[in-house]
């Protein structure tokens, strides 16, 4: 039998103005996992902001995060408990940052269209002139992940920030 | 619309081994670039994590690199800034590290480098995830953020040993992503 596992590009989004937030609707179920690739800028006037996540449009306590980061000279972990969105990167690029540089933060959603279990996020953050970082998170919701919302904390997401979701299918 | 994730290129080193791992002519039809390699230095430096430095350089550029890396030994974790190193006179971005051959390991680095929107006219950024298991007390788990401030699009890349060559068997394949 042919193998038949694939890497899609379900969807692609760039900001062509600042936006407050870039959602992605109407997750197909029919992949095994997602895999979302972000390279984003923040607008605030600042050296960073931090960057969210949100799925399904849910603003409950029902996030949480653990992570591991370095800025260059310290590394910290740090975790927080029922909070209202996943946490995905403390530090991206913002408007004080070298015109030109964005921040790639990678998400990893295993399994997201089951109906069973919670649902876990992957995060790698990679800001040179900041902190690189992991996150781990969880959504306590045992729905399929239908949409993500991605937005940062202060500023909004700067014009050329870019967000490729892709789906990956399992070996048939 | 399927199989987003293209082959480029790969580069498996024969006997002898190679001072350096160079990937060129990359077309600038893809959005992103995935290089996954598998590695070890034929130094054989007795040092923490046994590992050599590699160095990192886009289109034989020797300026603009800077990064941040976060490392765990097993026994304790570290973050370091980094910038550049200089390998045969020629100036690379630098990590810390890949495998050496120390007291005979014969295992290797699992290297995982991510280039988004590589030929766009922005910085490239580049997330690095490395690890070095060799089933000893020296091993490294590395996470590397890296900026290339150059607004050409990439069209090679090449990697270089601060003091060994890259072992034969060592591996590099070059994706590109839609």
């Amino acid at each position: 039998m042919a193998k038949t596992a694939t890497y899609s590009l379900i969807e692609s989004q760039t900001a062509g103005s600042a936006v407050a937030s870039v959602t992605f609707s109407s997750i197909p179920a029919t992949f095994t996992d997602l895999v979302l690739v972000t390279n984003v800028r923040s607008t605030r006037s600042a050296a960073d902001d931090s960057l969210y996540m949100r799925l399904n449009s849910d603003t409950a306590t029902n996030y949480s995060y653990t992570e591991l980061k370095g800025n260059g000279t310290t590394v910290t972990s740090n975790r927080q408990s029922s909070i209202s969105s996943f946490y995905a990167a403390q530090n991206v690029a913002a408007a004080s940052q070298a015109s030109g540089t964005f921040t790639p933060v990678l998400f990893n959603l295993n399994d997201y269209s089951n109906a069973t279990t919670h649902k876990t996020i992957l995060a790698r953050n990679s800001f040179a002139g900041g902190e690189v970082s992991a996150e781990v998170g969880l959504w306590r919701s045992t729905s399929a992940i239908t949409t993500i919302q991605v937005y940062c904390a202060i500023g909004n997401l700067a014009t050329g920030s870019t967000f490729k979701l892709y789906g990956i299918e399992a070996y048939k | 619309m399927a199989l987003q994730l293209f082959k480029i290129a790969t580069v498996t080193v024969g006997s002898g081994g190679a001072a350096t791992i160079e990937l060129t002519s990359i077309p600038a039809t893809y959005t992103d670039l995935c290089l996954k390699m598998s590695v070890r230095s034929s130094d054989t430096s007795n040092n923490t994590g046994d590992y050599d430095v590699l160095g990192f350089g886009f289109n034989g550029s020797q300026t603009g690199y800077t990064g941040k890396e976060l490392q765990g030994s097993g026994s304790a974790a570290s973050s370091v800034n980094r910038t550049t190193t200089t390998i045969g006179g020629v100036v690379y971005g630098r990590f810390n590290g890949i495998k050496n051959s120390y007291n005979s390991n014969t295992a290797f680095e699992n290297f995982e480098m991510y280039i988004p929107n590589y030929a766009s006219s922005n910085n490239k950024s580049i997330s690095i995830d490395s690890v070095g298991e060799q089933n000893a007390a020296d091993a490294m788990a590395i996470l590397n953020a890296s900026l290339w401030s150059n607004s050409s699009a990439i069209t090679s890349i090449k990697f270089a040993l601060g003091l060994g060559n890259f072992v034969q068997y060592s591996t590099a394949t070059l994706y590109g992503i839609l």
